[in-house]
């Protein structure tokens, strides 16, 4: 996060050129990768195909629209899964952790769930669910739900008791300290959770393709293991991974929107 | 004192399990009057006034404000920690104005309250910052301002100035001073500083460990207003000097090798 102010106003101009000198670092760091992919694909060392071909091959895939339809699939599923786990996980998360009954029944389901890898749950989302859309969102739902699920009921317990008596004194009844207390000093415990959440969203669903998909990302490269096109494996596999980082950043963004108040070491 | 009794424990025990926090304690504190308590870690003096404020209920006996007994927390006794307890994302003049808003009062009257007393502990430029930004004892002022604000009938003080610097400490003992003189609410003040408690009060409670039990009384008989000077006078080392013999050679058990 680039807008944290450091304590001291003499560090800025520091802090400032230690960051250019990162971004300068993290720049030639990328232009020695791409030679050193170059070099090696040129000289024939590997059978993979070079920078050249594979910037080319996108650029096919863009030209007849091919790429986006797959991207948009992926991230339709990928949407509506998370929002859909993500939804879910944060009323049972607060739940779990203002109700120590119901914390006690929920709880062993969860633990349980979470060490299903989701990705083990496809067959049985197939059979039961078919092939539709309906198999691939279920198994990402269960993703992003298990890990928000964790991280809200983790904020609600770990709720400094100091901020529950202050409002209590003030006349606070339970409802208000849950509303005003609990829910924001927990924010930030929730956005973590959906960080995680989306990142194994995006794992899940990319695998999940591989499996069973007839279009995105994922099926996309399954195609082209089929016919030997490594190119579009390629494009593939740096399209998940920059769509990956960019979602990461949307949600870093929107943690730091929301947590200014925080006291960052 | 020709006061009434605004705060009065009655044989107030509490126990945690078999460890015994506090032991029958008698104590009566007047309208606008202005007690500190102090004695050695464990003697109690926490458990005492989380009794007073409803956070904390008697194993037996009871707590009684104005005659009534006290049944949980509630706005007309406000509470000021040793941990400030701002509410980190509310801005100082949010947090002054929640125990407002929990009264139902409208956001006009509600904001001109708030910074009314905002400006009174001297935090008028930083209204909309957020807690994080402030020094500890401009938190502390805020806390203040966040009790003061919705007219509490006693103040509860749990150490509130025991993180801050020496200096600093001296100017909100003396900020204080100013606001009670101004308002005249009850204040129950806990301390460790033998010197800050005998600068604040009207009496000073000295309570022993092992059990938790009421020591000694000690009167203050020094005027108000107080200033520094006093500080260094020979009736406030006098005073001084038999609230520290009270603590540390009879209230606190010899340390154990």
């Amino acid at each position: 996060m680039s807008i944290q102010s450091s304590p001291g106003a003499t560090t800025t101009v520091a802090g400032a050129l230690a960051r250019s000198e990162n971004v300068i670092l993290g720049f030639a760091s990328f232009v020695i990768g791409i030679l050193f992919w170059y070099a090696v694909t040129r000289a024939g060392l590997v059978k993979l195909p070079g920078p050249f071909q594979v910037v080319s091959r996108s650029a096919d895939m863009m030209a007849n629209g091919q790429i986006f339809t797959d991207i948009l699939s992926s991230l339709r599923r990928v949407f509506i899964g998370f929002v859909l786990g993500a939804g879910a996980a944060v009323p049972v998360g607060f739940l779990m952790g203002w109700y120590k009954r119901a914390r006690g029944l929920i709880e062993p389901w969860i633990q349980f769930l979470r060490v299903i890898p989701p990705l083990a749950v496809i067959p049985l989302a197939i059979v039961t669910l078919g092939i539709d859309e309906a198999p691939k969102i279920f198994v990402i739902f269960l993703a992003s739900f298990l890990s928000s699920v964790i991280a809200t009921y983790q904020g609600v317990i770990s709720v400094d008791r100091t901020y529950i008596n202050a409002a209590r004194v003030l006349g606070a009844s339970d409802g208000v300290i849950f509303a005003r207390v609990v829910v924001p000093a927990s924010i930030p415990f929730v956005l973590v959770g959906f960080r995680i959440g989306l990142g194994s969203a995006w794992a899940t669903l990319v695998a999940a393709e591989l499996i069973a998909a007839q279009s995105g990302l994922g099926f996309r490269m399954q195609q082209a293991q089929l016919y030997y096109d490594l190119p579009t494996i390629f494009v593939s596999l740096i399209t998940i991974g920059i769509l990956g980082l960019v979602m990461d950043r949307i949600v870093v963004w929107t943690e730091s929107r929301l947590t200014q108040w925080q006291e960052r070491v | 004192m020709a006061a009434s009794v605004k705060i009065r424990f009655n044989d107030a025990t509490r126990c945690f399990g078999a460890f015994v926090a506090l032991e029958k304690l008698n104590l009566e504190v007047m309208d606008s009057e202005f007690v500190t308590i102090v004695g050695p870690s464990g003697c109690g003096k926490s458990t005492a006034m989380n009794m007073a404020a409803g956070l904390l209920m008697p194993s037996s006996g009871s707590v009684t404000i104005d005659g009534e007994a006290v049944s949980g927390p509630g706005p007309e006794r406000g509470v000021i920690f040793q941990q400030y307890a701002l509410f980190p994302w509310l801005t100082v003049r949010k947090n002054v104005e929640f125990g407002l808003r929990l009264k139902g009062m409208k956001e006009r009257e509600r904001r001109e309250r708030a910074m009314h007393y905002i400006e009174l502990v001297g935090l008028a430029d930083f209204a909309d910052a957020l807690p994080k930004t402030l020094s500890g004892g401009m938190k502390q002022r805020c806390a203040i301002a966040r009790a003061y604000a919705v007219d509490p009938k006693v103040l509860l003080m749990d150490e509130p100035f025991g993180a801050l610097d020496a200096l600093t400490r001296v100017r909100m003992q003396d900020q204080l001073l100013g606001t009670w003189t101004r308002e005249r609410k009850t204040v129950m003040f806990i301390t460790h500083d033998v010197d800050e408690a005998v600068y604040l009060a009207n009496r000073v409670i000295v309570m022993a460990a092992k059990p938790g039990r009421l020591q000694e009384i000690i009167e203050v008989d020094l005027p108000y207003p107080r200033n520094e000077e006093l500080r260094l006078s020979a009736r406030f080392t006098e005073i001084r000097n038999r609230v520290w013999h009270a603590v540390y050679t009879r209230a606190a058990p010899a340390l154990q090798p």
